[in-house]
């Protein structure tokens, strides 16, 4: 017999070993996220993806999927709050989106509009980071990293390779780069491994492919995220 | 520098979940973890060097630019600012010719501050190369100051300088007498492993950090595992602010502490246990290896223990600085050699703990109880404390009292009668449990340290009427900042943003809105955080919030609206580079636009 | 004219493209006068806010003096103030000096810089001086409203000021929201 929960009163399948996440997604029901990314382990740090279940704050993308759990998604409440985080994010980090390269095609910014998020709501850090161009293909700019790991992640468990970490504690966390130097020209990081291409903000781009996608045709001009995260993820599925 | 890590790396079997062993050597030797010894260890370890850099900017002991040949740390608890702490700092830093947070310009001493020490009845405290000094003034800082500006090696300081004293000022049933070396794993043999576990049951006991899990169950959870690779792990990394009792029971009761481990590792079928022991208490160290030692030799400890068969032996493993390492799932990845970053839960340590395998964390005092418990039965225990609280809890007490110091009190006893014992009059309010605890009023004295009513880990700092409830507040507020690990959004962000907010009102600069603002946030952290640290960060604003909230107001400006910046201040550079002081340099914080 | 509703604008350290944004309105401006009127404005040459601006939009954030006395008179005059565009909001591409100490800023421009003659840094008490941090006009003021974009498009203008005017809560749809 198929176990089932229910998200904002809709029932949905599962399979043991799914987060609530998975589940949701598999069912067509979007949960925002920045930090999960269906192909590599859940990290649950940007924590977007909070939801209640059985009206306890959880981490859609680490919590297990169990049955007849009562899962609130898209409430008014959660949105207000996981704006605020996003604010969080973008007040911590220096995220000037229209000199960004990924502007049109970030995450961070396609959630903050999905969010309806006008403005930074908190006062900003400024913090002082630097940008690594020290890479024949590949730029890092730290002012637009958010901590998700997902570089990290690719290389490791993609790649096979262990190009990325993150470094420090608290506030003055930062992306690392294993290498001698600390730069990324010294890694063995190569612009076709996929933790060239996964980052979901302007942290880490491939050279001289900015701005090649006219306004009005980027991935999100015209097309929410939710919409764009569950086409993206059937595709996958699809393509397995 | 090479042969030096090559034999340190030997030392620990090139291993890397001795990693923080590893550079706490590193940086004992040299003040700092240098470049080339990053490159090197990584090589020896056979691990990425950013796991090497991410630990070493993890933990606040461990330094990439050099620090003095004596490094010294002051405590920056509340208890300690009470005893005076602020007026010293700037004494200290005058003497040694530095300042604080930095190094002096001959490289002789760095000062710093460091988030509480576990010293509070004896406060003002420090550390100098890690070792606690005690009881700070004046004139023991003109003898430190001296002494650091002859070169004098630690050795040869004055004993006085580094006397941590026990302080118990009350005994109940588990410190009036400390079982005999073997006497508790004699007993639990006797029984029976599994009869001895029900007497734990019996006893009712839970967990004594704070949050309460029933201890047996926990141990059977654990014992029940199909993996059968176990381990015992004790939490003693103490850093709640205000408490200190562990550090008494390793200095005086740790024989009990490691029997109450082994009995543990008897019950779950574990064959190694940690004692994860804070890098503040570096000066327990040797102490605690003669006593592991004493305790092979005497066949409680080891091969074949007591002839039962049984194998079971004790690491001590130190941490070096982070307040987040009392969380258990932190603990088990310090202890893997890893920064101090919570694990997601579920799967919890029972079932996949160190190295994935099952663990148990408990806190120094359960197993101290656990062992009293093994020898004297479960009743024993349940006779005293309440219906959900059995036995007794050994209270860390700090503050405005006359007998600072550890007193062990039935469970359910009321704040009254603890504030009675230890000589506290004139009182304002008491923090229980730490920073992350409860602030209570003096309306609330009635209230009872129980699971039921008041938790508590057993921090308990007093505060009397002379004291200003903002001034602890931000000191704790600012704690949780910087203890931060940063992984989550909410709590890595938020707690910053909660500093700046919170500032920003006890300074004068609030406004209409701002305590809105202000509670937004703490309900932000304490909602959506990932661990315990970030769930309890805002505790001190809300529980002191919701009892004096005249306070708060009271700071706030009669406007609508105050920049949370210092606008004239903003000028003071273009100001002198222009060479300017005239009334159009100024700016004033509230406009005369402003209505 | 008497019930029409006041409208003030300004730019702060902004480049006024939000203001040439908002004249892309267009033949909508003639639709808009008819409720509309303007005050204090970069398009009025009306030099200071009249004591009853029911709106005021302020583009660019604030990087000096000026900027905080300006900003000010509108906070007082204008019952609703509305932030419009990335660096209103954010500090916008001005606040990248941010991570430049301003002593650096002030010396490459004036001290030390190529083609520098006569090298001081400008201290005519006419002028305003700067911030050592281009700061987002929330952390100066309150703020009702924000309009984000770089600039924000016309129709966001649009949208905006038609919703009010009709005494409604302003919303902007999703192809309206952009931070670029």
């Amino acid at each position: 017999m198929t176990k089932t929960l229910t998200i904002d009163g809709k029932t949905i399948p599962f399979q043991d070993g799914q987060t609530i996440i998975e589940a949701a997604t598999a069912a067509g029901v979007y949960i925002p996220h920045l930090c999960h990314h269906p192909e590599f382990t859940p990290h649950g740090s940007c924590k977007l993806c909070s939801v209640k279940v059985n009206g306890r704050v959880c981490s859609a993308c680490t919590f297990p999927a169990a049955e007849g759990q009562d899962v609130i998604n898209n409430s008014q409440e959660l949105n207000d709050d996981r704006q605020k985080i996003t604010q969080m994010l973008f007040v911590e980090g220096n995220h000037f989106c229209p000199s960004c390269e990924k502007t049109g095609n970030c995450q961070l910014q396609a959630v903050a509009y999905h969010l309806n998020m006008l403005d930074d709501h908190f006062p900003l850090f400024f913090h002082n980071r630097n940008v690594d161009a020290s890479h024949s293909d590949v730029l890092i700019d730290h002012n637009r990293c958010i901590f998700c790991t997902l570089c990290v992640r690719a290389s490791i468990e993609q790649d096979g390779k262990n190009v990325f970490a993150i470094a420090g504690r608290g506030i003055n966390k930062h992306l690392a780069v294993n290498s001698a130097t600390g730069l990324l020209k010294d890694s063995d990081l190569d612009k076709n491994d996929k933790a060239a291409h996964i980052c979901p903000t302007g942290a880490i781009l491939i050279k001289r492919t900015g701005y090649q996608v006219p306004i009005g045709q980027r991935l999100y001009d015209h097309q929410e995220i939710d919409a764009v995260s569950l086409a993206h993820e059937t595709e996958q599925r699809h393509g397995e | 520098m090479k042969a030096f890590l090559e034999q340190l790396a030997a030392k620990y079997q090139h291993n890397a979940t001795n990693l923080l062993a590893i550079l706490r050597a590193v940086q004992a030797r040299f003040h700092y973890i240098p470049e080339a010894a990053i490159t090197t260890l990584a090589d020896l370890l056979s691990i990425p060097r950013t796991q090497i850099l991410a630990v070493a900017e993890f933990y606040s002991f461990f330094h990439l630019t050099p620090k003095g040949q004596y490094e010294v740390f002051i405590s920056d608890s509340i208890t300690d600012h009470m005893l005076g702490k602020h007026e010293l700092m700037a004494y200290l830093s005058e003497r040694l010719q530095v300042a604080v947070g930095e190094v002096r310009a001959d490289g002789l001493v760095s000062l710093d501050n460091t988030s509480c020490t576990g010293l509070c009845d004896q406060g003002p405290a420090g550390l100098v190369n890690g070792l606690a000094l005690t009881n700070l003034d004046k004139a023991r800082i003109d003898l430190i100051a001296e002494l650091i500006n002859q070169q004098k090696p630690l050795s040869e300081w004055p004993k006085h300088l580094f006397a941590v004293n026990d302080n118990i000022q009350q005994t109940g049933l588990l410190l009036a007498s400390a079982i005999t070396p073997g006497q508790g794993l004699t007993t639990t043999f006797t029984r029976g492993i599994t009869q001895t576990l029900a007497e734990i049951d019996l006893s009712g006991l839970r967990g004594r950090g704070g949050a309460g899990f029933k201890t047996a169950l926990k141990w059977r959870f654990c014992s029940e595992e199909p993996e059968t690779e176990r381990y015992v792990v004790c939490n003693a990394d103490e850093g709640e602010p205000g408490t200190f009792k562990d550090r008494v029971l390793l200095n005086s009761y740790a024989e009990q502490v490691f029997e109450g481990m082994t009995i543990a590792a008897a019950i779950i079928g574990a064959k190694q246990g940690f004692l994860y022991l804070r890098g503040e208490y570096l000066f327990l160290y040797e102490k605690l290896l003669a006593l592991l030692e004493q305790r092979r030799q005497a066949g409680l400890l080891g091969q074949n223990i007591l002839g039962q068969g049984i194998t079971f032996d004790i690491e001590i493993c130190l941490g070096a600085g982070a307040y987040i390492c009392g969380e258990e799932s932190a603990l088990i990845e310090s202890l893997e050699g890893k920064m101090g970053i919570p694990r997601n839960r579920p799967p919890y340590p029972v079932s996949s703990g160190y190295l994935g395998k099952p663990t148990i964390v408990n806190n120094v005092e359960t197993y101290l109880a656990a062992a009293a418990i093994a020898v004297n039965g479960g009743a024993w225990f349940a006779n005293l404390g309440t219906e959900k609280s059995k036995g007794t809890k050994i209270l860390s007490i700090s503050g405005d009292c006359k007998r600072p110091g550890i007193y062990e009190v039935p469970f359910g006893i009321t704040v009254q009668a603890v504030l009675d014992l230890c000589g506290a009059d004139d009182v304002f309010g008491v923090q229980i449990g730490g920073p992350s605890g409860m602030f209570i009023s003096n309306q609330e004295l009635h209230r009872k340290l129980a699971f039921e009513d008041l938790a508590t880990g057993g921090s308990f700092i007093i505060f009397d009427n002379s004291r200003e409830l903002l001034a602890i507040v931000k000191n704790f507020t600012h704690f949780f900042a910087h203890e931060s690990c940063g992984f989550c959004t909410p709590c890595r962000v938020g707690t910053s943003l909660l500093q700046k907010q919170l500032d920003k009102i006890v300074d004068g600069h609030g406004s209409a809105g701002d305590v809105v603002a202000l509670e937004e946030l703490c309900r932000l952290i304490k909602q959506y955080s990932h661990c315990g640290l970030g769930q309890t960060a805002a505790n001190p604003i809300l529980t002191t919030l919701e009892r004096y909230p005249e306070i708060y107001q009271a700071q706030l400006k009669q406007i609508s609206y105050e920049p949370g910046f210092d606008l004239d201040a903003a000028l003071a550079t273009a100001r002198r580079l222009a060479n300017r002081d005239d009334a159009g340099a100024h700016l004033a914080q509230i406009g005369e636009e402003h209505d | 004219m008497a019930n029409k509703i006041k409208v003030a604008t300004t730019s702060l350290a902004g480049c006024f493209g939000c203001h040439m944004s908002f004249l892309d309105i267009d033949e909508r401006l003639v639709t808009l006068v008819e409720h509309v009127q303007f005050d204090r404005s970069p398009l009025t040459d009306i030099e200071h806010c009249s004591s009853d601006c029911d709106i005021g939009l302020i583009e660019g954030g604030v990087c000096n003096s000026e900027n905080v006395h300006t900003l000010r008179e509108f906070r007082k005059q204008c019952k609703i103030l509305v932030a419009v565009g990335a660096c209103a909001i954010n500090g916008g591409l001005p606040a990248m000096r941010n991570f430049i100490p301003l002593e650096e800023c002030l010396a490459e421009a004036y001290l030390h810089g190529i083609g520098v003659e006569n090298a001081h840094v400008p201290n005519d008490e006419e002028l305003p001086l700067l911030l050592d941090k281009v700061r987002p006009i929330h952390e100066v003021v309150k703020i009702d409203y924000f309009l984000p974009g770089c600039p924000p498009s016309a129709d966001v203008f649009w949208k905006f000021l038609t919703d009010l005017l009709a005494g409604s809560q302003p919303k902007l749809d999703y192809e309206l929201v952009h931070f670029d």
